[in-house]
């Protein structure tokens, strides 16, 4: 009971990672696809300004499913992470120039500088989602056994249902990304990019769509567990969620309602994940049942009020950064913000009773933390320390600063 | 050898464990000093932007709108190198990770909310600069400050138990009888780490940004800006390298009660001795410290408060069960030769400061701080140098060897290479973007 709660966690995280992150991979594969010229630069820069803001907090739900899954699933993570070494790291090299390419996306406007950059940056976005995909493929095809690099490290990943994962990871990344990336543009009021990445929403979604029922022969003939679980039961309804989600979007796309879309785009995705471990229940690896991977319980309870106590804090934050990213409230600068009247620069007197309580802050830690030899002592020890650090640091006034001060002679003051 | 615990998947050989942990430190040796950064800076950035509040002066704002670009660039590599770090520990040490992720994997849970906390408020902080009122602006900044300590203080909670196992027992070498919290938080090895890792933070990034614009000072660069970008940093390093001398104390003195092989290594201690010295430099050889200069008694005094208390030996200890003398010990003197010199130098800043109510005036004082801040970072990576191949054959002290962790898939040594250069590029890539911004003209608009 408690190992469903926190795989049921771990799966809503990957849902999150796919929607969210995957949208940011495929808007790196637009970027990618976009054509010379300033038709293209156009696009590359809508893709890069929708997603800069969002960038890190969508990619540290990987991290989220990663913690959970080596928590509550050890031997799983374990067992995963020898066999499938070779695609878990392409993946993290991935996501290594991935961030080193978004760092310096906006430091230049070089064009041949930019090129590099931009072509890393789309690489990497390929890479990484196709890789991870792979790696889901490996586990639902069964080839990833318990034990340390007990699969085989090339066949694990190099199959006809990794492949398909692979591409499907990729292509549906493209086709979030499309869509959203079309309603920031009607949000903005941009119909040429309107169209653009309506045209774009429309292709990556038939292929997609393509790919999907590709996907069910090649499983049939591949993984015949894993396609027995995903036409029958769970598996087949989340399988049918998917298909009627996929086909909605569509016609939401047609009609340019891209709000809508927006949502049951996310729906389609995430139905195929949980057709997924729908179908591959009871066991996690061959052999091994969920119950038999999960952690003791008082570790099982500890992550669910990790993560329930850590959802109360994210969830408004979260909600205030979509808020301000669909609002518009990042786009158009408000009026510029009220100066602040001018004060006094100085602290003025409270320096010299700082500077004092800092030294007598000073003495006592040194007692209680090097003299003394108690564990509590050394508690109060730590705190007097901390606090004869921060009272000197305003006791000097380090921004007090008269106005032609100090520095090496030949520097001159401005 | 094996050791105590019977391991999640069965051990295996791996002839490439000396690479896979060359590369766990390389990717330790890349991201720690970003998570200084993530520590410290979001504070100074915040402390700037109240001085603008409070007085309404522009050059504080463009100051910390200056702060912030630099701000994401070293966020946006630490998330890179922290995901990296992630992965590793379930691709390096997967045996680690299968037999006791149920331990220590909370830690790692919590921090990934942390930096997501981190992650969408540095989102709201960045582009809001403009786009906010400027109270509610302050405002979304003190949530990155909390997340960073908050994170850092999780990571170094797995460290702590990886030294100081608790929480958990071994039943015929299976664990059982898990009880997370007590194995991360309720462990007296936390508390110094914690502490000397977060003084450590403000003391690198301090020196860093202080060093960067003594450069400047040096060639002539300083006016207003400048000084308050000089002085508000290395302000906040003086204030705690005097301070981290007294907790690195603290820490030797917890190692000798906890890790009495680790503190034989540090100070190359061969055999048991009664009233033992201190050796200042010199190299380890056939159980003693050779070219050094020994000062008689003053270990026992450090260690245990009493000049002729045992100090237990590495003779004590089969071979096998040693780390790395030579390493150990030279990181360790790096560290404390360094650590002693900034907290002179440190001292001498607030002390000019403090009697003239000025910056200094001599010139090699800033030679001195452009050297400090590279010099800072060695003596951090030599701190975790003496904590993790201190602790080694062990992953987790006296109950997990490293070898046993380690993961049984071939083809560590490209990952390695690949690695290598990926973050050489890196390097390459977050020092151009800061030069970058070092180099574009302040906006005249904002003063
Ligand atoms: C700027 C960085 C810095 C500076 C100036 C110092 N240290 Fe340090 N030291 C660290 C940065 C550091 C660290 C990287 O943060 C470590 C690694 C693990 C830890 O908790 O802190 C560390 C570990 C560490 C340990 C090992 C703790 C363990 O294994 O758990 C000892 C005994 C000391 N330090 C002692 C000192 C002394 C006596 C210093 C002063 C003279 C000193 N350190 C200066
Ligand atoms: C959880 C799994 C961890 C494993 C398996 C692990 C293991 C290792 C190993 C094998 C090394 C290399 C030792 C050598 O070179 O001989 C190392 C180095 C290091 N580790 Fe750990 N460690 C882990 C966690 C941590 C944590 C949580 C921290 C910090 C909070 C940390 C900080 C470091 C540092 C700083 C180094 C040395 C860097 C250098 O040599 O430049 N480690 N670790
Ligand atoms: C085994 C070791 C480690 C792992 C698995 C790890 C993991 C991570 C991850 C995934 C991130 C990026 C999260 C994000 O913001 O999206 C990160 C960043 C960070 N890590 Fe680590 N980390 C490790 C070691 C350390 C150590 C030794 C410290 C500090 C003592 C630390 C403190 C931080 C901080 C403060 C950040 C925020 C990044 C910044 O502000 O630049 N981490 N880490």
């Amino acid at each position: 009971m408690l190992e469903t709660i926190v795989l049921l966690f771990a799966l809503a995280g990957l849902v999150l990672y796919t929607v969210l992150g995957g949208a940011d991979f495929g808007a790196g594969l637009w970027q990618l696809l976009s054509g010379p010229g300033p038709r293209g630069r156009a696009i590359r820069d809508h893709a890069h300004h929708a997603m800069a803001p969002v960038w890190e907090a969508n990619h540290v739900w990987l991290i989220f499913v990663l913690t959970v899954a080596w928590t509550a699933f050890p031997v799983v993570v374990g067992s995963v992470a020898s066999t499938l070494a070779i695609p878990l790291s392409i993946a993290a090299f991935g996501i290594v120039f991935r961030g080193i390419a978004y760092a310096l996306q906006s430091a230049t406007d070089v064009p041949h500088e930019r090129r590099v950059i931009d072509t890393t940056f789309a690489a990497s976005s390929i890479l990484t989602p196709y890789m991870l995909g792979a790696a889901v493929g490996a586990i639902a095809s069964q080839r990833v056994p318990v034990g340390n690099a007990a699969g085989d490290l090339m066949t694990s990943w190099v199959n006809p249902t990794s492949i398909l994962t692979g591409c499907l990871a990729v292509v549906a990344g493209a086709f979030l990304a499309a869509v959203y990336l079309a309603a920031d543009a009607v949000r903005l009021g941009e119909p040429d990019l309107e169209r653009e990445f309506r045209m774009r929403a429309l292709i990556s979604g038939v292929l997609a769509g393509a790919l999907a029922l590709a996907g069910l022969a090649v499983v049939r003939q591949d993984a015949r567990h894993l396609y027995d679980g995903l036409t029958s039961g769970l598996g087949l309804a989340a399988v049918i969620v998917s298909a009627a989600a996929g086909l909605g979007t569509m016609a939401l796309v047609w009609w340019s309602k891209f709000q809508p879309a927006r949502v049951s785009a996310a729906v389609a995705v995430a139905a195929i994940i949980g057709g997924w471990a729908a179908a591959q229940r009871p066991t996690v690896l061959p052999g091994l049942t969920l119950h038999e991977a999960a952690a003791p319980r008082s570790t099982l309870i500890a992550v669910i009020v990790a993560v329930l106590a850590g959802g109360i804090i994210l969830a408004p934050s979260l909600g205030l950064l979509f808020r301000l990213m669909l609002i518009g409230g990042f786009d158009r600068p408000s009026e510029p913000a009220p100066t602040p009247a001018r004060r006094t620069a100085r602290y003025g007197t409270p320096a010299v009773g700082f500077a004092r309580l800092a030294l007598a802050c000073l003495v006592a830690g040194f007692v209680l933390l090097t003299v003394l030899d108690q564990g509590v002592a050394h508690v109060f020890g730590v705190i007097a320390l901390v606090a004869a650090a921060a009272l000197a640091f305003f006791a000097v006034g380090p921004t007090d600063l008269p106005d032609s001060s100090g520095g090496p002679p030949n520097s001159h003051a401005r | 050898m094996l050791s105590a615990v019977v391991a999640g998947l069965a051990p295996v050989q791996q002839s490439y464990l000396l690479q896979a942990r060359q590369m766990q430190a390389l990717s330790f040796a890349v991201h720690i000093p970003l998570v200084c950064f993530g520590i410290a800076f979001p504070a100074l950035v915040l402390f700037i932007e109240w001085r603008y509040l409070r007085t309404g002066d522009v050059v504080y704002r463009t100051l910390a709108r200056r702060w912030t670009k630099v701000l994401v660039t070293l966020f946006a590599a630490g998330v890179v190198t922290g995901t990296v770090l992630s992965f590793e520990m379930a691709l390096l040490w997967p045996n680690f990770t299968a037999t006791f992720g149920s331990v220590f994997g909370l830690g790692f849970a919590i921090e990934g909310f942390s930096f997501f906390l981190e992650a969408i408020f540095i989102g709201i902080y960045v582009y809001g600069w403009d786009r906010l009122s400027p109270r509610a602006h302050f405002l979304t900044g003190l949530p990155i400050a909390v997340a960073g300590v908050l994170g850092s203080i999780m990571v170094i909670s797995v460290n702590g138990w990886m030294n100081h196992p608790q929480g958990f027992r071994l039943v015929d070498g299976k664990v059982t009888d898990v009880n997370p919290w007590r194995a991360l938080f309720g462990n007296s090895y936390f508390w110094h780490e914690f502490v000397h890792m977060y003084l450590a933070g403000y003391i690198v990034t301090g020196f860093l940004v202080a060093g960067a614009y003594a450069v400047g000072a040096l060639r002539g660069r300083w006016g207003r800006y400048e000084r308050i970008a000089l002085a508000v940093p290395l302000t906040a390093a003086a204030v705690a390298s005097p301070v981290q001398v007294l907790v690195g104390d603290w820490a030797a003195r917890d190692v000798a009660h906890t890790q009495p092989v680790k503190l034989a290594a540090l100070e190359g201690l061969g055999r048991t001795t009664r009233g033992a010295p201190i050796h200042v430099l010199g190299w380890y050889t056939d159980g003693r410290v050779e070219y050094g200069i020994a000062v008689p008694r003053l270990l026992s005094f450090l260690a245990f408060h009493n000049v002729n208390a045992t100090v237990t030996g590495l003779n004590s200890f089969p071979a096998n069960d040693q780390p790395p003398v030579n390493v150990v010990r030279i990181a360790f003197q790096l560290m404390v030769g360094i650590g002693t010199l900034l907290a002179l130098l440190s001292l001498g800043f607030l002390f000019v400061r403090w009697r003239r109510g000025n910056l200094p005036t001599s010139r090699w004082f800033y030679g001195a701080l452009v050297v400090a801040a590279p010099a800072s970072v060695v003596a951090l990576i030599a701190g975790w140098v003496t904590t993790e191949v201190g602790r080694q054959p062990w992953v987790v002290y006296r109950i997990m060897r490293t070898n046993e962790a380690v993961t049984g898939a071939s083809g560590i040594p490209v990952s390695y290479a690949v690695l290598a250069a990926a973050y050489l590029i890196l390097i390459g890539a977050v020092a151009w973007t800061l030069r970058r911004l070092a180099v574009t003209p302040l906006p005249a608009s904002e003063g």
